[in-house]
Order: structure tokens, then sequence, then C-alpha cells
């Protein structure tokens, strides 16, 4: 095994210093291929079990015979260990440099994790690819399951189902393929039965400069349109400036006189490097308690992650209420198809379907509009809001998700059936996972790493019943309406469970969420009666 | 009413006040004595009470009426568009009339009638006794005594009769540090620690000036300091920024000198003036009240009004104040200039930090009547319940009552009350319905003779305590026995249910402690059906009949909900927490309430590659 070449220093003794509320540990260090691990020694509850996976920055210091290692973790929590011998402490903190930034997906943790209480391949049958299109044919008859893509061979980053309009064949998807970014052509992701509109996604169209135009792709939406009630509306995550660039560049945005019947909306997100910058902003400015009231405040608005917050959620409800009140199919793109794009296509799902609102349902949503629809999470969460360098494909597009989840959560609280533990679990899974759900980049990745069948599903493990209490809202109740959220500053909030997570003191609020379970399940008994 | 001379007007509208596209409902306007009353098509009703009527605007005459902008003092913001400019004229000078009386007598609190009988009135505002609550604390006792020297008024106008000083001190020692001090509030007990023998003192500032001493006042701070067995020093706690402590020597005022003083560590807090604090929350609400504002306006306003700074810094000075008594076991003198605004925030903040009793709801209004009406908060002169100075007028105990909200916000299990009980007692501060709260000091609502003409408001409160509990409260939890809060900026956030509380669609769309509440209150319901069922079936069964009990329990399965029974004290647009209604109704389940159709419409404008889906109307540019 590779491991072994840099672990250098595989013991030591160590002190970990407190958080806020916490009490120091002191005890031997080890470093395993996957894990920091600090013992005080019989199996004491206090013992610190770290992924090293989850470590994103390494800071090391140096004071006589002694050292500090900061690990800032990648769920944004911040750990300080003072190591005895100075030789320890650099090799320590070396050996976490390499073990936690290993690039190979097959030598990471998932592939060796084996819990106990799960099997391997259990979870193969929870979310299958066709289930969605299932759901789908009860209700209408004008959509089918195109396998096109069964080799991965028209898109890379699709999985090998796709819901296509029925009169459109593989061939055509295939054309239309060509003439979209990596080959996303438009496929159904969200058919909306009280009315029978629809929404699709896909890349943008590789227009270009010259203003190419594609038949078959033309057909393909015209197809979809009049299963969905004839007027479309393209919802494009780029601003107008922006498309005008990306012409330059071969891409490009659907002509009015070649899309007849779709019209267009421009409604800018922000997406990788800026977003990334604003995550880091946000989380410095949670990170430093010496802020008066003024600096927090202007720092808050500064990182502008609330206005990205906003404008995601008003994105979503414009979309939403597209299809439910106007009648509307809404086709969804930036330019790549696989961040900003998910995005809004899985916020307005939660809006408008009260299946997705459950915690099988979200579960299958995240499936269905993030992992098979090829969201590059091995990309874009290889490192969180500490890593220093220059950052490269990073951006939290799936966190900025999560958030705009918790604010409708925050406004409904009795809609959805998962509560913010599902929410801060989902965050850290994504950054740093003993399972192999958030790995890779796309389903034709993970079919080449034999993900499926050699690791374990996250979602096998959420759904234990032991996870009930803190994954789920105990006073959900199903609720068939449509979700309209206020998108008003004033009713948004910076999300503290997740952010000042770690710099505040445990919370009381913690314990009045344990009490509301408490009154909860009195409640239960006391119903029959 | 003679003030009334119009009294209905039809078709008037109301608009959505944050509706970039003027959006509106029309419907009827009355003008009653007492309140103005808008009734929409759909049956709907606003009412407003002339009281709460902060400012009255007329716009100027546009194509389809004259606006005319009502602001209020529960941060209300109507904006009617009468079609004829004669009635909008009419209304308005009403309206200016009617909320701004010259007289007490004037008020609403002389001619409110909630039939209740006279024993049950005189009852009502016996319900707060503060000699009871100086005994609950553990005084008088050895080293504090009652004193009877101000019971004519005649040493402090403003103070209340009954007050608590050291045991040690002689009445000359009182008469000549009262004449030291502006305003002749002299140093008096406000709270008293038993477990560590230390107070809470209050007083004003001293007239100091640049060199001036007085022996008696010097001698009622050592007084106070020995009267506190553990610890021989005491601190002064100055509320005032420095600056303004050193400008008010100019003045012949100012602060104490510590050479003068034995044993005691003068601090400043910084607080703001009064002025201050009006002119910040001015600009909040200015900020908040802008159509389409957007997440950075937002931060910005809230940055640059200060409101956030000046809330933390109150709460700073309370925990100053609980830290010195708790750890240090010494006692605090704390004045501010007079002693009334910024004096009442801190004592009152930190003895609720210090004592449970204040975080439950009786406990609450006790620490309102001590702390700040009997000490004499201008109530009158802050809420602006008369015509008067508009310069007199701050949100001092708005800000007493947010900072209370952040500390239910931090610690959701140590308070008996809830939001919606901040918001009610805020509520009545300015209605000027019931007597609490009129006048400027006790001396004056004595010479007004409220508690024979009018209602106290905290027995009211206690009819309908159902709707303020929390039902998280743990009164049990040894943990909150002291609270000490984190002040740190990121635990301050803006009070959206206090200032935009009328602005439903800001709201969440559902409340989980609404929903708590009301599932304690089917609890409370079916154990009280069972226990009747239970009854009847042993009565049944004595009367050996069962085809009564069929029909008696199905009947009682569906009775009138507890919860519905009207209480007098509410108007009616102030349903906060309509208990009873379908708990799963969805408020915004409309998009028509969230705005997002003039999204696009404002897009539109903004944006030429725009689609607006309402008129089918497309522009492209490329």
């Amino acid at each position: 095994m590779e491991f072994s070449e840099l672990i250098r220093t595989g013991r030591a003794e160590a002190l970990l210093l407190p958080g806020p509320g916490q009490s120091p540990v002191r005890g031997t260090l080890c470093i395993t291929s996957h894990h920091l691990l600090l013992s005080a020694g019989h199996g004491s509850p206090s013992d610190l079990w770290l992924l090293l996976r989850n470590v994103d920055a390494v800071e090391k210091r140096a004071a006589g015979n002694s050292g500090t290692i900061t690990l800032k973790c990648k769920d944004l929590n911040v750990l300080q260990l003072e190591i005895e011998g100075l030789e320890e402490t650099l090799d320590i903190a070396g050996s976490i440099e390499a073990l936690s930034s290993l690039e190979s997906v097959t030598t990471s943790y998932p592939f060796f994790y084996r819990p106990q209480s799960l099997k391997l391949g259990d979870a193969e049958d929870l979310h299958p690819p066709d289930h969605f299109y299932q759901q789908v044919a009860l209700e209408t008859n004008g959509w089918r399951l195109s396998t096109v893509n069964r080799d991965f061979y028209v898109c890379a980053s699709y999985p090998t189902a796709l819901v296509v309009p029925r009169g459109i064949g593989d061939e055509v998807l295939a054309r239309s393929a060509r003439f979209r970014q990596g080959g996303r052509f438009p496929v159904l992701c969200y058919y909306h039965s009280i009315n029978g509109t629809v929404m699709l996604r896909s890349s943008q169209p590789l227009q270009g400069a010259n203003r190419r135009r594609c038949a078959e792709d033309e057909e393909l939406l015209k197809a979809a349109l009049a299963q969905g009630g004839g007027r479309g509306l393209v919802l494009d995550t780029r601003s107008a400036q922006a498309v005008k660039q990306a012409r330059i560049t071969g891409g490009g945005t659907e002509a009015k006189a070649a899309y007849p019947g779709w019209k267009r909306l421009h409604r800018p997100l922000e997406r990788g490097r800026p977003l990334q910058d604003s995550f880091v902003r946000l989380v410095e400015a949670c990170t430093d308690p010496s802020l008066s009231m003024d600096r927090w405040l202007s720092r808050l608005d500064g990182c502008r992650w609330l206005t990205h917050v906003k404008e995601a959620l008003t994105t979503a409800c414009l979309a939403a209420q597209g299809m439910d009140r106007e009648g509307v199919c809404i086709l969804v793109h930036g330019a790549e198809g696989t961040d900003a794009t998910l995005l809004v296509t899985s916020l307005t799902q939660l809006i408008l379907d009260p299946k997705c609102r459950t915690l099988r349902g979200f579960q299958s949503l995240l499936e269905r509009e993030w992992i098979q629809a090829g969201h590059p999470f091995q990309q874009r969460c290889a490192h969180s809001a500490y890593a220093q360098g220059r950052p490269k494909h990073e951006a939290p597009i799936f966190l900025l998700f999560l958030d705009c989840v918790w604010q409708l959560s925050r406004q409904f609280p009795l809609s959805l059936e998962f509560g913010e533990g599902m929410l801060l679990a989902l965050f850290e899974h994504a950054y740093a996972s003993p399972f192999g759900t958030f790995l890779c980049n796309s389903e034709k990745e993970r079919y080449l790493c034999e993900v499926k069948t050699k690791t374990h599903s996250l979602w096998s493990s959420l759904n234990q019943s032991k996870e009930r209490k803190r994954l789920c809202n105990p006073i959900y109740s199903p609720n068939p309406l449509a979700l309209w959220p206020s998108v008003e500053p004033q009713s948004l909030q910076l999300w503290a469970g997740l952010f000042l997570r770690w710099t505040r003191p445990p919370e009381p609020a913690q314990e009045a969420w344990e009490q509301l379970w408490k009154i909860v399940t009195e409640k239960e008994v006391a119903d029959p009666l | 009413m003679e003030h009334i001379r119009t009294t209905k007007v039809e078709q008037v509208k109301l608009l959505d006040r944050f509706s970039t596209s003027n959006k509106s409902l029309t419907g009827t306007l009355y003008l009653t004595a007492t309140h103005l009353l808008f009734i929409d098509a759909l049956q709907k009703e606003t009412w407003i009470l002339h009281h709460h009527i902060a400012a009255v605007e007329k716009l100027a005459l546009t194509t389809s009426g004259c606006p005319l902008v009502i602001q209020c003092k529960n941060f209300r913001i109507v904006h009617f568009i009468v079609p004829r400019e004669r009635d909008c004229h009419d209304i308005y000078n009403s309206l200016l009339q009617l909320s701004r009386q010259a007289k007490y007598e004037d008020l609403y609190a002389f001619s409110y009638n909630p039939k209740q009988n006279e024993s049950e009135r005189v009852q009502g505002w016996q319900l707060i006794d503060l000699a009871e609550e100086y005994r609950r604390m553990g005084v008088p006792n050895l080293n504090w005594q009652l004193s009877d020297a101000n019971r004519d008024y005649k040493i402090c106008e403003t103070y209340p009769r009954d007050l608590y000083v050291p045991r040690i001190v002689s009445k000359p020692i009182i008469v000549g540090s009262s004449k030291f001090r502006s305003k002749g509030r002299f140093p008096v007990l406000s709270y008293y620690h038993q477990d560590k023998e230390a107070a809470i003192c209050r007083c004003s500032q001293p007239l100091s000036g640049f060199s001036a001493r007085c022996l008696e006042d010097e001698h009622m701070l050592q007084a106070i300091s020995k009267a506190n067995p553990s610890n021989r020093y005491m601190y002064v706690m100055d509320t005032r920024p420095k600056l303004n402590a050193m400008a008010n020597r100019a003045a012949g005022k100012g602060y104490e000198n510590e050479d003068n003083y034995s044993n005691i560590r003068f601090q400043f807090v910084g607080i703001e003036n009064i002025h201050v604090m009006r002119s910040s929350l001015q600009k909040l609400l200015e900020v908040n009240g802008t159509k389409g504002l957007s997440m950075s306006d937002f931060f910005s306003g809230l940055e640059s009004s200060g409101w956030l700074r000046h809330i933390k810094a109150v709460l700073d000075a309370a925990i100053f104040l609980a830290k010195a008594i708790v750890v240090e076991s010494a006692s605090v003198l704390v004045h501010c200039s007079d002693g009334w605004d910024r004096t009442s925030q801190v004592c009152s903040l930190g003895a609720l930090l210090l004592d449970s009793y204040y975080r439950t709801i009786k406990g609450f209004m006790v620490l309102i009547e001590k702390d700040w009406i009997s000490f004499g908060h201008k109530f009158s002169d802050r809420c602006g319940h008369l015509d008067g100075d508009p310069k007199e007028v701050s949100p001092v105990f708005t800000q007493f009552l947010e900072c209370v909200w952040h500390l239910t916000e931090q610690f959701p299990q140590a308070f008996e009350y809830n939001e919606a009980f901040l918001l009610q007692i805020h509520e009545h501060v300015h209605s000027c319905q019931f007597g609490n709260f009129l006048g400027n000091c006790q001396k004056e609502r004595e010479d007004l003779k409220l508690k024979e003409k009018t209602y106290s408001l905290w027995p009211f409160l206690l009819d309908d305590q159902e709707k303020y509990l929390n039902p998280f409260y743990s009164p049990n939890s040894q943990k909150f026995t002291v609270l000490e809060p984190n002040t740190v900026p990121f635990n301050f956030k803006f009070w959206r249910n206090m200032y935009h509380q009328f602005d439903r669609t800001m709201h969440p769309r559902q409340s989980v402690l609404k929903l708590i509440m009301n599932m304690n209150d089917q609890n409370k319901h079916l154990e009280k059906e069972i226990k009747e069922l239970e009854s009847k079936i042993k009565h049944q069964k004595n009367r050996q009949s069962d085809t009564i009990l069929t029909k008696e329990s199905l009947r009682s399965v569906h009775p009138d909900s507890p919860a519905l029974k009207p209480s007098l004290c509410f108007k009616k647009e102030q349903i906060l927490l309509p208990v009873n209604d379908a708990i799963r109704t969805i408020e915004g389940s409309n998009t028509a309430d969230n705005r997002y159709s003039e999204y696009a419409e404002e897009f539109s404008k903004t944006e030429p590659a725009v689609v607006n889906l309402e008129y089918g109307v497309a522009r492209m540019t490329c």
C-alpha cells in the first residue's frame, strides 16, 4: 500500500485544545491511512476520530521542543493540536497534508469502509434510474425512456437512462447532443402533474458567433413544447452579456426565430470562482468573533452570500410560478448545465412537488437532480472554505442549494419531513465522507470506479432508524400545496447552524430541539386517547 | 366627535406597501371616535387606533385620487388612496386632531370600558404590588430599610413614594444627596440579590461640575457599599459615553470623581442618548420601508442605522452589571443623566439576567412596574402620548423589549413568555387604552387619578396568558438561574416580527409555536374531555341508561374551542396568534402575495432581453 510511505510518523503524544464549550483532550495521536485518532485511552467518549479527507488546510507552528498543528476542516470545524517533539510535529503535519489531498478515487476511504450494520449494494434499488420515468408514465403517455446514452457515448455527464418526448428518436437525440455543450441535450427533469407543464434542463446550445442552428435540437424542443401545453420559457442562468461572451467561444443560447413558442428570460446566478470567494469571505467573517457590529454587518454584506441565496430562491420561484400559475414549460440552462441549472431545477421541484419534501423523496431528488444529473461533486467539493492556493474547479453550489432549502424550512417549518440535521449531514458528506454517494463527477466515472458495488451508500446509512431523531423534523405534516417563500431581505437569515456551528458555544437551541421532540412524542402518546 | 367631519368614504384603495406595481385593495374607510377602520371587498378589517398614529401625510394628488400615508407607532404603515381630495382632506384633518390629544383626559383609557365592575377594576390595579416584590427580594432586612423621606414627593417628584435605602442612612443624608443629584434623584435600591447580599442601585448624575463635592452624597455611596457585607468596594456605572458625561460637567453636572468617594470603581459603558436612538430607529425604518430592497441595501442600511450596535451596547452594560454582582458580589450603582432612560434599561435587564422570576409572565410585569413605571421612565413623553415636543420621543422602551427578545432567542428555554407577549406589551405602551403607561411618573399618575378612572393592562394579559406561554420553557433547569448571553455581533439579528409585524408576507408561512400551542391546547382539552366522560360514565352507570351516554359523548366530541373565547382587551386586528385557525393553513400560498410576478415585470424594465409572462410580450435583443 502506498499509504505507509506517506506516513512519516504514525504516533505522538498530543493535546487537543478545547473549542467553545468543550474540554481539552490529552492522549496519544495516531495517523492511519484515512484517519487521525486522538485517544485518551480506555475508549473515552471524547476520543477524536477525524477523517483525513475532511482536512482542508494544515497550519503548523513550532515553539521550542513542541509544536502546534491547526487543522481546518471542510465541515468548517477548526482543531488545534499541541504535539510533543518538534520533528514529530513536522512529520505529522506533512503526513496529514499528503494523506488528505490524495487524488485517487479508488484508494479513498469509502472503498475501505465496511460498517457492520450495512450490506454492500443494498442501496441499489433505492433510487433506480427509471423510477422517475415510471412516475411520469403514470400521468402521461407523452414521454419515453431513452437509452441512447447507455454506454455514456452521447453524453459523458448524463446517466444511461433519460426521459425525452415520445415522438423523438434516439438519432435525433444524438444530433441534438452534438449541438449542446458536453452533449447535454434537453431532457425532462420534472413533470407538473397538476397542469401537465414540464421542466427540462440542458447545457447551452453551441450557437457560436455565426449563429449556427440545429434542426434536431429545434425538433426536440418543439416536441417537448407540444407535450407541455405550447408555451415555453428558456430560463438562462447567465446575463445577456455573459451569453454574448459565450457566443464568441462557441456557446450561446436559443435564438427566438429558431424556437417558435419559446421565450427567454435571463436570471444571472453566481457560480464558479466568485461563488467560492463569497463562501470563503463569509466563513472568514463568521470565524472572527473580534469584529465590531459594524464590521460584522459590512462583511456580511460584502461577501454577498445571502444575495446569492436570494437570487437562487427568486429564480426558482419564478420558474415554479411559470409552471404552476401561468402554464408555461421551462427549459433551464446556463453554460455547462451542471451547476446553477441543477440548483434551479431542484429548488423548483421542492417548491412545487410535495413528494420531494419527504425524507425519501428528498434523497431521490438529490440522487436524480444532482448526482445522476452530473454535478461534478469531486471537483466542486475538493476544497472547502479554508484551503490555501488558487481554487481550480471548487464552487459551493451544492451548499448554496442546501442553504436555500434551509431558508424554505425556516419559512415552512412543518412542510419538510427532514430537519436541519439532514442538511448539515449532506454538507459534511458532500465534502468528506466514508460513503461513496458523492464520489466522482458523473455516473460514467462512478461506473468506471465501480463505486456502486465497492462502496456503501450514504442513503442506506441515513435511512437507518437510529438516525431518525437527528435527521427528521418532528413536526412534519404533509402539505399538498406549493411552498411560496418570501424572498425579501428581511425574511432571509444567515444559516447559523452551519456557518456559526463551531464558533458558538453549544447551543441552547439544541436543547430546545430535543424538547420539541419530547413534546411531539408525548403528544403522539396522548393522541390515541 | 367634534373633529370628525366625514365618517365614511367609499372606493378607497389600500396599497400594498412593498408592491412595485402598486397592487391595491379597494374598500370602505370608516372613521370612529377611537379607530380608523378599513374594510376591503373581502370583508377583511384593518383597525387603526388613533393613538397609534405617529404621523399622517397627505401626498400630492394623483390621477387615481389623493394619497394618504399613515405611520403607526407599532410600525404599521398604511397607504390609502382616497378618490376625492375633499374627503382625503377631511380625514387627514380629523386624524391630525384625533392622534394628537392635548389633554390626558381625552385619551382612550379614560373612555375605554371593558365591562368590568368596580371591584374587578380595583383588584386589577392591585395585581402588581411592589412592596410585595421587595419582600420577595428580601428587603427590608438588616442592611436595607424602607424610607418614608419621599412620602409626599417632597424630595424627588419623579421617584415613587416608597424607596429603599441603606439602614445607616439618615434623612439629612438623603436630603443632602438628593440636592447634589440631577432632578433630586438620589441613589436608591432597585434590586437586591439575596445570595450575594449585593444590590443594584440607581440614581441620576451628580451635580459635580468641575470640582463640586457633596459630603452627604459621598456618605450615601459609602453606606451602599457598607450595606454589602461581602464586598468593600462598589461599582459606579455611568451608562453614557465618556464624552457626553464630560460635556455635562460644563453645565454643572457630570460624574463621580473617584478621589472623592472611597472604595468606588467607576466605569463608563457608552450607551448613546435618546436623540441618537430616535434617529437610529428612523434610519432603520426608512431602509426597511424601501420597495424592492436588495440584500446589500438591507445590510448596509442595518449597519449605517447603528441600531443593532446600540442594542448590543445596552445588553453589554447589563452583562457587566450582572457579572459584578455574581462574580464579585459587588454592589453596583447605575446612572445616566437623569436616570430614567438608560438607567432603567440597564437595571431592569441586569435584574432579568440575575433573577429567573423576571422571566415569568407575572415577574416581567413586576419588573416593568418597578424599574420603568415606578422609577419614572417618562412613558408619555417618550411615546408621544400627547401632542408635545417631538424631541422627547425616543424608542428607549422598545429597545428594552428588543434586548429581551434577543435573550429569548439565545435562551429559548429560559423564558415563560414568548415573543407575542413582548409585542402585545409594546402595542399597549402606545395604545393609551390602559392607565399603566400614561403620565411620566407616579406623582403625575396619582394626580390624574388613573387608578380610579382607567383600567390596568396586566390582568387582561394574565387572562390571556395561554397566548403568551413559551412551550419550550423549562423553569427547573439549573442552567438558567443566571443568564450569560454571548454578545458577539453574529448573535444579533433584525427583529422582523416587531418592525414588520403587520407585513405578513414577510413572515414565515407556518409557525412552530402555533403548532405546539395548539397541541398543548388539544392535549388539555382531551384530558378535560376524558375526565368529563369518566364522570359521565360514573353518573350514567348509576342511572343504568346507555342511550343518553351515546348522545352526550357524541356532542362533546366537537366542543367549542376553549381558545376562541374573545378577550376584551384585544381589538379585532390584534389576533397575533389565532390559535384556533387551522394550523396548517398556509399564508402566502398565493404567488400574488409574494410579488414574484413583479420581479418579472421589474426585470422587463431593467433588462431588455426579458419575457413578460403575463402579457406574452417579448422583447429580444439578440
